[in-house]
């Protein structure tokens, strides 16, 4: 039993920090949010660091790490509110893309357009193709399940390009314009597309979703912190009666109930990450403890960072907004902490019922 | 150097450790529930003889040096230990306070006299310790203590008076650890003094308090001129408040509450659900039984997160405060869901059948309060681990 990171792991972490200080701040965020399309240059720098390829093999020209190696730098992006597609690409696309590039051509093209070649990926929630992806609007490609006739499919769909499988979403706007929502209005799912099919699609899907809950919980931990951090920053400051807000003993247990869930939340993720590495049979249930615990985190952050700031809170000028809105969506996606519950329930009836 | 990564799996011999423990507590536990509450006097006495059971095979103190009766294993083995003692239901550790609370204390301020005098009829469960901090004017605020302790050099040692209340076990308990004001002069936590006390001392009266389930959990103790020894002082003279916070360490972060004792009481959880999943009212409950139970997974993950960074050298702060408020919290949420499974039945108390949630839901509404109540912890959290201003 060690259940802590290596020093290496800590001094990545460290490095992409300071880099996300200089290069993703909220002033990044604003214009990301006025222009989400445009490309900030960030994606490269990541790309050259070595994140984006972090889970690609060693001889697909990746670093062949995993999840427990990722997890950090997940919660460093989620501290900076990266908008791009690192838990997309890294945590759920490119093991999809490793496992199936020795038989598709489509799939070690895209491989090797993620290592060194800044490729984009979205990954779709849902079976049904016509409900909307977030990430779809900036991906070049969108990773898709789709079920028919009861059996699982798995379609790598180009978004940019020309031929004839290439399919472009449409806007679909939201809170968050980061988020980069698209939607497709015809199934663009079919023969030219698809990537692996039956048992296998099954056993890649599974796994990519419980990559997916466990890397969004990551990036939740990291948006949790940083809500705090802004708003212990501001209640420190702030003068009401003669004396900063953060004395007030209200706003102090606000926050560091906040701060608690965070604290419990954290090992939740990391041990869901090294059980997924290690293929641990109960990787699905701790997974879904890991998204839940994450997704309660930082809604509880979201809502007692914005009581605590007051009206200022409330308003497009207070950088907690940016972190606000990421949290709101994320907690959702891939499954809101109801969802998790369930499925934790279910399987630990299966187990000790 | 390669340096160690992550690593959830225990080794083989700590699975080795596991299993002997395993082995031994199956064929020693009593029967779930047979032992008399142990806040009863019967009780009690029937609660040492486990203990001594358990120390004559080594294994009331697993992680204590073999001469004071332990078996000299790590913190992880410690936590195993637990794991199994929980998952056997054995019986709840009557010299809790003692092994617990005390013991951490002594290993770090005691003398070699004072831990040979102390330690071993401690594991052994001969003698059973109560703590004696809380007073009727000082709760919370723990260092308004009044109670004083006035030198006597001619007898070599201090004279005790005042009142100490709420004292767990206290009813039934030898000895009591407590503390004094020595220094009426000095600033509040400057002038305190950590004593050890026999309550067969002349001058000690001890009135058993009937708890909220009727049975006397705690006591008052009264201090007339209470003669204790200067070789029964724990730490230095006037250095008591520091020495006291070793202990809070322990009562709040690692060493009180191992994890087993939820992630049991959860999987029992979700086994009174699965009996009754056909249930419109279970289904209701469905996310909070889940919930509850990811709580305690949640701790189990945390403790284990802890008790590597402390034994690469790391200590636990703060982050104590946090976890006292997460256990008992867990605690709540777990018997709490219990008992709405439970509906019409929940309030059944006692007599034959006994209802086990409810006295552990009676017992978990203590959790919030005892061991510094959960506000004052939220202060601690807020000023000591997220730095906001005290005043
Ligand atoms: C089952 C049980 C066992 C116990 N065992 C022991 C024992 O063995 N030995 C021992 O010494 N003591 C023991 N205690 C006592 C326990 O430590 C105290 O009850 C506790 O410290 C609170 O003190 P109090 O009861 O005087 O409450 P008070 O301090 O009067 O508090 C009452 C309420 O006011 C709140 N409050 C007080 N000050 C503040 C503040 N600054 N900010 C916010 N809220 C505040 C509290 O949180 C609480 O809700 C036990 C208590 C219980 C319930």
């Amino acid at each position: 039993m060690h259940f802590a990171f290596t020093e290496q792991q800590l001094e990545f972490q460290s490095a992409l920090r300071s880099v996300l200080e200089n290069e993703c701040t909220p002033d990044h965020l604003r214009a990301a949010f006025a222009d989400p399309s445009a490309d900030a240059g960030r994606w490269t720098t990541l790309d050259e660091m070595g994140v984006v390829s972090l889970t690609v093999p060693e001889e697909n020209g990746g670093l062949g790490l995993g999840l427990v190696d990722l997890v950090l730098l997940l919660e460093e992006a989620g501290r900076a509110a990266l908008p791009e597609p690192l838990v997309e690409t890294t945590a759920m696309a490119a093991p999809v893309l490793a496992a199936l590039a020795g038989r598709h051509d489509r799939c070690q093209r895209a491989l090797e357009a993620l290592v060194g070649g800044g490729l984009k990926m979205a990954v779709s929630q849902s079976a049904d193709p016509l409900v909307p992806v977030a990430g779809a609007l900036g991906a070049d490609a969108v990773l898709m399940t789709v079920v028919r006739d009861g059996i699982r499919e798995i379609h790598l769909v180009p978004t940019n390009g020309d031929g004839p499988e290439v399919a472009r979403p449409e806007p679909v706007s939201t809170l968050d314009p980061t988020r980069l929502v698209g939607r497709f209005t015809s199934d663009p799912t079919g023969s030219a597309t698809s990537i692996a099919t039956g048992d296998e699609a099954e056993r890649l899907w599974g796994d990519l979703e419980q990559r997916a809950f466990v890397a969004t919980g990551a990036f939740l931990l990291g948006l949790a912190e940083r809500m705090i951090t802004i708003t212990v920053d501001y209640a420190k400051d702030r003068k009401q009666f003669g004396q900063p807000i953060g004395s007030f003993q209200a706003v102090k247990h606000l926050l560091a109930g906040a701060q608690v869930k965070l604290e419990f939340a954290r090992p939740c993720v990391y041990a869901a990450a090294w059980m997924i590495d290690q293929g641990d049979p109960s990787a699905a249930r701790n997974a879904s403890t890991a998204k839940a615990y994450a997704s309660e985190a930082a809604t509880e952050a979201a809502r007692v960072c914005l009581q605590a700031h007051g009206a200022i809170g409330y308003t497009w000028e207070c950088d907690l907004q940016l972190y606000l809105k990421r949290s709101w969506a994320l907690a959702e996606a891939w499954g809101s902490a109801d969802d998790h519950r369930q499925l934790v329930l279910d399987s630990l009836v299966d187990e000790f019922g | 150097m390669t340096e160690k990564s992550m690593d959830l799996h225990f080794t083989a011999d700590q699975e080795a450790f596991r299993l002997e423990a395993r082995h031994w507590l199956t064929a020693h536990v009593p029967p779930a529930g047979s032992l008399p509450s142990l806040d009863t006097a019967e009780g009690f006495e029937a609660h040492r003889a486990w203990e001594q059971t358990m120390f004559a095979d080594s294994w009331s103190v697993v992680a204590w040096p073999r001469e004071f009766g332990g078996r000299d294993v790590g913190l992880l083995e410690w936590l195993i230990f637990e794991e199994e003692y929980w998952r056997a239901q054995a019986p709840l550790r009557v010299s809790q306070n003692g092994i617990f609370l005390l013991a951490p204390t002594l290993f770090e301020f005691g003398t070699p006299d004072q831990q040979a005098r102390f330690l071993p009829p401690m594991a052994s469960g001969a003698e059973i310790w109560c703590q004696g901090w809380s007073e009727p004017d000082a709760g919370s605020d723990l260092a308004g203590i009044r109670s004083r302790a006035r030198r006597s050099d001619s007898e070599g040692g201090w004279l005790l008076s005042g009142q100490k209340t709420w004292a767990s076990r206290g009813a039934f308990a030898e000895w009591c650890f407590g503390l004094f004001r020595t220094d009426p002069e000095a600033e509040r936590h400057r002038g305190l003094t950590y004593f050890l006390i026999d309550l067969a001392t002349p001058g000690v009266t001890v009135r058993p308090i009937p708890q909220i389930d009727g049975e006397t959990g705690f006591a008052e103790i009264f201090f007339e001129d209470v003669f204790v020894p200067d070789a029964h002082v724990l730490g230095d003279v006037g250095q008591g408040w520091n020495v006291a916070m070793a202990t809070a360490g322990s009562e709040r972060g690692l060493s009180l509450r191992s994890p087993a004792r939820y992630t049991e009481a959860a999987r029992r959880l979700v086994a009174l659900y699965a009996s009754r999943a056909g249930d419109a009212k279970a289904r209701r409950l469905s996310g909070d039984v889940a919930q509850a139970w990811m709580d305690a997974e949640a701790y189990r993950l945390n403790t284990f997160f802890t008790a590597t960074r402390v034994l690469n050298g790391g200590s636990v702060g703060p982050e104590a405060s946090a976890n006292k408020i997460h256990w008992s919290e867990t605690d709540l949420a777990i018997h709490r869901t219990a008992l709405a499974l439970l509906g019409p039945d929940a309030e059944r108390h006692g007599g034959h059948e006994g209802n086990a949630w409810l006295d552990g839901y009676l017992f978990a509404l203590a959790g919030p309060i005892y061991a510094g109540t959960n506000e004052i912890q939220r202060n601690v959290v807020a000023e000591r681990m997220l730095g906001l201003p005290r005043k």
